[in-house]
C-alpha cells in the first residue's frame, strides 16, 4: 500500500505529524513504518498531551524505590520487601466491549506488576457508570463486573476493594481503572532497560492474532455514532494463559537470566520492543517471521501492531535460552528467540529475509510531539444561598434513607460478592470498609489499600478536586491504621484539544500535585485516559487515586463497624456544614451548584496523623472517614456494620442541623473511643490542636437524635443495602 | 503426618492449602501434574482454581492428567483425597464421586461466608468435630451439585452427604442454599467416605484474622483424627 497523508490520517496521526515523520526520515515511510509511528505517537502511548503537566507531579519521597516511567511504581515497606503497583484505564474498550474490555484491563495491569518480579497480591477497581437510567447502564455494568471477576478470580489473585458511581457524564463513555499491588523482594526487581549488545531478545506467552490491531489508536480517540465497528480493536482476554504466563515469569526471574523484560501491552511488539531499545539506549533488531501466530499470513504491519494479550519479551543473557525455554516449555507457553540487540539504535525488522522496516529509535521515542494545549482555568464557583425555607418541609430521617440508598452510596455486595477476595488466606479487611487490607505473607505487615475519586467535586473546581481525592485516599488508609506512603493515578478526561478539558486536567494534576507533596505522598506510577467523549459530550473530570499503605503490625489494623454498648462516639476535625456539591444538595435539595468543600493540607495531614496515633495506641477501636453524605450518613454505616445504634447527643450551638449532619467538610473521622480512653484520647486531641465533636453514645438497635430520629438499625440497613440488587435484577 | 497437595496449571488455592496443612502439622509436598508419581501420603488434596483454564467443563482435563491415575489408585486403595472446589469438580469427573457441579442457580461467581452443617461424623474428616455448624467461605461460579434421584438416594442411604448448606441455626433452607444445590449439598463422600469433595474452602479460615477460623477446627479434628 502506498503511503499517503490520508492514509497517516486514516492511522490517527495529524497532517503536521505526517510531515514532521517524513522530514525525520528523509523519505516516506512504506506502511509499516506509519503503523509504529502511529502506534507509538498516539495519545496514549506518547503522552503528547499530558507530558508537560505530568512532570511536575510530585513523584519523590525516601520510601520511594520507582517512580513513574517503568511498568509500575515500587516503594519500599522495610526488611527488603517492596511494593509494586499501578492503576491503568481501559475505559474505551470496556465500552464497546464490556465483558472483554474489564478483563483484559485486569490482566494488562497485572502483567505490569509482575513484569517487575512481583507476585500479585491485590487488585482494585474503580468504575463508572452512566446514569441507572440509562438503557446500556445495566449491561455495562453486568459486562464489567463479570469480565473483571472471570479474570481476577481465575487468577487467584484477590480484588479487596474498590469504587462504583454512576454518573449521566459517563452515559457515552465509561470509566473502568483497574490497579495490582504486588509484593517483591527490593533486590529482586525486574526492569524494562536493555543493556548489552548481541542479547537474544526473547517472545514468551501466547501466540499473535489480529484482536487489537489499533487498540491504542482507538483509545485516543473520541467515539461517535459507529463504535460498533470498532469491536475488533478490543482485545479477547485469557486468564488461564495469564496464570501460566506470571508462574512461569516468576520461576525464570529467581535467577539472574533476565536483563529486561517488558509486557506487550498497547501498541504491542512496537510499544514494548522500542521502549527496551530506547531505555537501554540501543538498537533492536526483530525478525518477525518467527513470532509465533495464531492466525496464517499475517504481515508484518498486522504482527507490529497486535494487541494480542498475555505476551511477554525478554532480553535474556546469552546462553540462558535452553534454561528459559525449559521454564517455558514447562508452563505450555510459547517461546521464541525473534531477534537481538544491536548497536544501531534502529528498530529493524526482518521478515521473509527481506527488511521491512527501519526506524532510528529516537524519532519514536523522544522525538515524539509534544503538546503545549491551550487551557482554561475554572473560577471558584459562588457559595450557595440556602436559607430556611430550603430546609422547612423537610424529615431528617427521610433525607437520611434516601441518601443511603443514592447510588453512590448504598452497598455494592452485589459486585464484589462476584470477586474472589479471601483467595490467597491473607484477606484481613474485605470489601466494604475504608480500605482493603491484606497481610504481607508470612510477616506481621499488612498492606492497605483504596481507590479514590470525586467527579463532582472536580468538576465544580478540578483544582479543589485534585487535591480532595488525594486526601480522601489518605483518610481513607488512616481509617483502617495504615500509615500512607504511596499513591497512583489514573487521570481520566475528556478531549484535552478543547480548552475547558485540558484545564481541568492540568488544574485537577495541580491540585494532586500539592496534596500529594504535603503528605509526603508521591505519585509513583499511573496513566492518562483523554478523549472520553461521545459525539462532544465529555466526562466530568475524574482523576482516580489508589493509595497504597503500611501497617507494621497487622494486629493494629481497625475496622469501621461499631464495637461496644457504652462506648463513646467523636467526630474528629471541624464540620462547618458545607452543603454545597454534597449528596444532600443534590439528592434532596436538587441543587447542583457551588463550589466543593475547601482543603486545608495543615488539619489534613495534623488530624489525619493524629487519629493514626490514637489506633496505633490502641485508644480507638472503630473509625471511618467522613465522606459523601456527611456525619449522618458516616455513622449510619458503622451502625449498620456493627448492628448497634448510636444515641447521638443534643449538640451545643447547633444552627443548622441539616448542614450539621449532611454538610461534607473534609478531614473528618467518625471514632469509638471505649470510655476508659477517653481522658487520654482528649488530652492528646488538645495537645495536637485537633477539634472534636462529643456525638454520642453506641446503644442497641437504635439511631436517636433529640425528637428528630429514631431509626431501628434495620431500616438504615434495608435503605443502604438493596438499591444496587434490585437494580441489577429486575 | 504426610500430605501432597496436587498443582494443575491454573490451581491457585494451591500455596494457600499447603500454608494450612503445614501450620496444622502435616509434612506437605507439593506435586506437579504431570508427574507419574506420588510420595507416600496420608492425604492427598487436590485444590481450588481453575484447572487446565476450566476448559471443556470445569474439572474435566484434570481428570485426564498424568498424576490422575494415582490419585484414583490411591482412592481406591482407602486412602483419603480431599477436592476442595475446583478439586470437587475434579472428583466428579474422575468418577470417585457422584454428580456434577454445575453453574450457580444465579449465574453468577459467588465469594461470601456460609454456613454448613456436618452430616455424618463416621469418617476421617469429621469424627470428633467440635461443631455441628461451621462457618466457612466460598467462591465459585460452578458449585451447584446435581445429581439423578437414583444416585441422590444413594448418597443418602449411604450417609454419604457430608455438609450442607444451612443458616447459623442448621436450618437447610432455600435462602442460604448460596448455588442451588439439590438437597443444599456443599459437600459429599465416597462410599467408603475415604474421599470427601466439598466446595467451602477451609484453608481460608485458619486463624482470628481472616473470615473465621472454623477452618482450623476442620483440620486440627483431621490430623486427630488420622494420629
Amino acid at each position: 500500500m502506498q503511503v499517503t497523508e490520508a492514509v497517516a490520517i486514516d492511522h490517527g496521526l495529524k497532517k503536521d505529524e505526517f510531515s514532521k515523520i517524513c522530514n525525520l526520515l528523509k523519505r516516506i515511510p512504506n506502511i509499516t513504518e506509519l503503523a509504529i509511528f502511529s502506534a507509538m505517537w498516539n495519545e496514549h502511548c506518547s503522552y503528547k498531551s499530558s507530558r508537560k503537566h505530568l512532570k511536575k507531579l510530585h513523584t519523590k519521597g525516601k520510601q520511594v524505590i520507582q517512580g513513574p516511567g517503568e511498568n509500575a511504581g515500587v516503594i519500599d515497606i522495610g526488611d527488603d520487601d517492596a511494593i509494586v503497583f499501578k492503576i491503568e484505564s481501559h475505559n474505551h474498550p470496556s465500552f464497546i466491549e464490556p465483558y472483554q474490555g474489564a478483563a483484559t484491563g485486569v490482566g494488562g495491569i497485572m502483567r505490569d506488576v509482575f513484569t517487575m518480579g512481583a507476585r500479585p497480591i491485590a487488585n482494585l477497581n474503580s468504575i463508572h457508570f452512566g446514569s441507572p437510567q440509562h438503557k446500556k447502564t445495566k449491561h455495562l455494568l453486568r459486562g464489567v463486573v463479570k469480565g473483571i471477576g472471570g479474570y481476577g478470580n481465575c487468577i487467584g489473585v484477590p480484588t479487596v476493594a474498590g469504587q462504583t458511581t454512576f454518573d449521566e457524564s459517563y452515559n457515552g463513555n465509561i470509566l473502568v481503572n483497574a490497579m495490582t499491588i504486588g509484593l517483591v523482594n527490593k533486590n529482586k526487581i525486574f526492569y524494562s532497560k536493555a543493556a548489552g549488545l548481541n542479547k537474544p531478545v526473547i517472545y514468551v506467552g501466547s501466540k499473535t492474532g489480529r484482536d487489537g490491531i489499533h487498540g491504542a489508536s482507538m483509545a485516543s480517540a473520541t467515539f461517535d455514532d459507529k463504535i460498533e465497528e470498532k469491536k475488533p480493536t478490543v482485545q479477547v482476554g485469557d486468564p488461564f494463559t495469564e496464570k501460566l504466563l506470571l508462574e512461569a515469569c516468576l520461576e525464570l526471574m529467581a535467577d539472574k537470566s533476565i536483563i529486561a523484560i517488558q509486557d506487550m501491552g498497547a501498541a504491542g511488539l512496537t510499544s514494548s520492543s522500542i521502549e527496551m531499545a530506547s531505555k537501554g539506549n540501543l538498537g533492536i533488531e526483530l525478525n518477525l517471521s518467527k513470532v509465533p501466530c495464531r492466525e496464517e499470513k499475517m504481515t508484518p504491519y498486522e504482527i507490529m501492531l497486535s494487541e494480542s494479550q498475555e505476551r511477554m519479551l525478554i532480553v535474556l543473557e546469552n546462553g540462558k535460552e535452553n534454561h528459559a525455554k525449559k521454564i517455558f516449555d514447562k508452563w505450555n507457553l510459547d517461546f521464541a528467540v525473534i531477534g537481538k540487540t544491536t548497536n544501531s539504535k534502529k528498530i529493524e525488522l526482518i521478515f521473509n529475509d527481506a527488511k521491512v522496516a527501519e526506524i532510528p529509535i529516537n524519532l519514536l521515542a523522544e522525538n515524539a510531539p509534544m503538546y503545549d494545549r491551550k487551557w482554561k482555568k475554572t473560577k471558584l464557583p459562588q457559595r450557595l444561598k440556602l436559607n430556611k425555607d430550603n430546609f422547612k418541609s423537610l424529615s431528617i430521617s427521610d433525607c437520611l434513607k434516601k441518601i443511603l440508598s443514592n447510588p453512590n452510596i448504598s452497598e455494592k455486595k452485589w459486585i464484589w460478592d462476584q470477586y474472589d477476595h479471601t483467595v490467597m488466606g491473607d484477606t484481613i479487611q474485605k470489601p466494604g470498609g475504608d480500605a482493603g487490607v491484606v497481610r504481607v505473607h508470612g510477616t506481621k505487615k499488612a498492606i492497605a489499600t483504596s481507590v479514590d475519586s470525586s467527579a463532582s467535586y472536580c468538576y465544580s473546581h478540578p483544582l479543589t478536586g485534585g487535591k480532595q481525592v488525594v486526601c480522601e485516599s489518605w483518610r481513607n488508609l488512616i481509617s483502617v491504621g495504615a500509615k500512607p506512603i504511596a499513591i497512583t493515578n489514573c487521570l481520566n478526561f475528556g478531549n484535552p484539544e478543547k480548552e475547558k478539558n485540558m484545564g481541568e486536567f492540568v488544574e485537577c494534576v495541580e491540585g494532586i500535585t500539592e496534596a500529594s507533596e504535603y503528605l509526603d505522598f508521591p505519585v509513583v506510577s499511573g496513566n492518562v485516559s483523554f478523549y472520553n467523549e461521545t459525539k462532544d459530550k465529555g466526562i466530568k473530570p475524574t482523576p482516580t487515586i489508589g493509595g497504597v499503605g503500611l501497617l507494621k503490625n497487622y494486629n493494629k489494623m481497625i475496622t469501621l463497624d461499631f464495637k461496644n454498648i457504652d462506648n463513646i462516639v467523636y467526630v474528629i476535625g471541624k464540620t462547618e456544614g458545607h452543603l454545597d456539591q454534597s449528596v444532600f444538595a443534590k439528592d434532596i435539595l436538587n441543587e447542583k451548584k457551588g463550589p466543593p468543600p475547601s482543603i486545608n493540607l495543615f488539619n489534613e495531614k495534623n488530624i489525619g496523623e493524629t487519629v493514626l496515633n490514637l489506633i496505633q495506641k490502641k485508644l480507638i477501636i472503630s473509625s471511618h472517614d467522613v465522606s459523601l453524605g456527611g456525619i449522618l450518613t458516616a455513622v449510619s454505616k458503622m451502625c449498620i456494620k456493627g448492628n448497634k445504634g448510636l444515641k447521638i447527643n443534643n449538640l451545643k450551638g447547633l444552627t443548622n442541623k441539616y448542614e450539621y449532619f449532611f454538610g461534607e467538610d473534609q478531614a473528618r473521622y467518625i471514632v469509638e473511643i471505649p470510655k476508659e480512653n477517653k481522658e487520654e484520647v482528649i488530652e492528646i486531641l488538645n495537645k495536637n490542636s485537633v477539634h472534636f465533636d462529643d456525638l454520642g453514645i453506641i446503644q442497641e438497635k437504635n439511631l436517636t437524635f433529640n425528637g428528630d430520629i429514631n431509626l431501628p438499625i434495620e431500616e438504615l440497613s434495608d435503605a443502604h443495602k438493596y438499591w444496587l440488587k434490585e437494580y441489577m435484577e429486575n | 503426618m504426610k500430605s501432597s497437595v496436587i498443582i494443575f496449571p491454573g490451581s491457585n488455592c494451591d500455596r494457600d492449602m499447603d500454608v494450612a496443612l503445614t501450620k496444622f502439622g502435616f509434612k506437605n509436598t507439593m506435586v506437579w501434574h504431570n508427574d507419574q508419581s506420588i510420595p507416600k501420603s496420608d492425604l492427598i488434596v487436590l485444590p481450588g482454581g481453575f484447572s487446565y483454564g476450566d476448559y471443556l467443563r470445569c474439572g474435566s482435563i484434570a481428570s485426564k492428567s498424568n498424576i490422575i491415575k494415582s490419585v484414583i489408585d490411591f482412592a481406591n486403595s482407602g486412602g483419603l483425597v480431599l477436592g476442595i472446589c475446583n478439586g470437587f469438580q475434579i472428583l466428579t469427573e474422575t468418577g470417585l464421586l457422584t454428580g456434577i457441579l454445575q453453574q450457580n442457580k444465579y449465574l453468577n461467581f459467588i465469594c461470601k461466608n456460609v454456613f454448613i452443617k456436618v452430616k455424618d461424623k463416621k469418617n476421617k474428616y469429621f469424627k470428633n468435630i467440635k461443631k455441628e455448624i461451621l462457618e466457612l467461605h466460598i467462591a465459585h461460579n460452578e458449585g451447584n451439585f446435581f445429581c439423578t434421584d437414583q444416585e441422590l438416594k444413594l448418597l443418602e442411604d449411604n450417609n454419604q452427604i457430608a455438609v450442607t448448606y444451612c443458616n447459623s441455626n442448621g436450618l437447610e433452607n432455600e435462602e442460604d442454599n448460596p448455588n442451588g444445590a439439590i438437597k443444599n449439598i456443599a459437600g459429599i463422600f465416597n462410599k467408603n467416605k475415604n474421599v470427601l469433595g466439598m466446595m467451602p474452602h477451609p484453608e481460608r479460615m485458619i486463624d482470628k484474622y481472616l473470615s473465621g477460623e472454623d477452618g482450623s477446627l476442620f483440620f486440627e479434628n483431621l490430623l486427630g483424627n488420622l494420629g
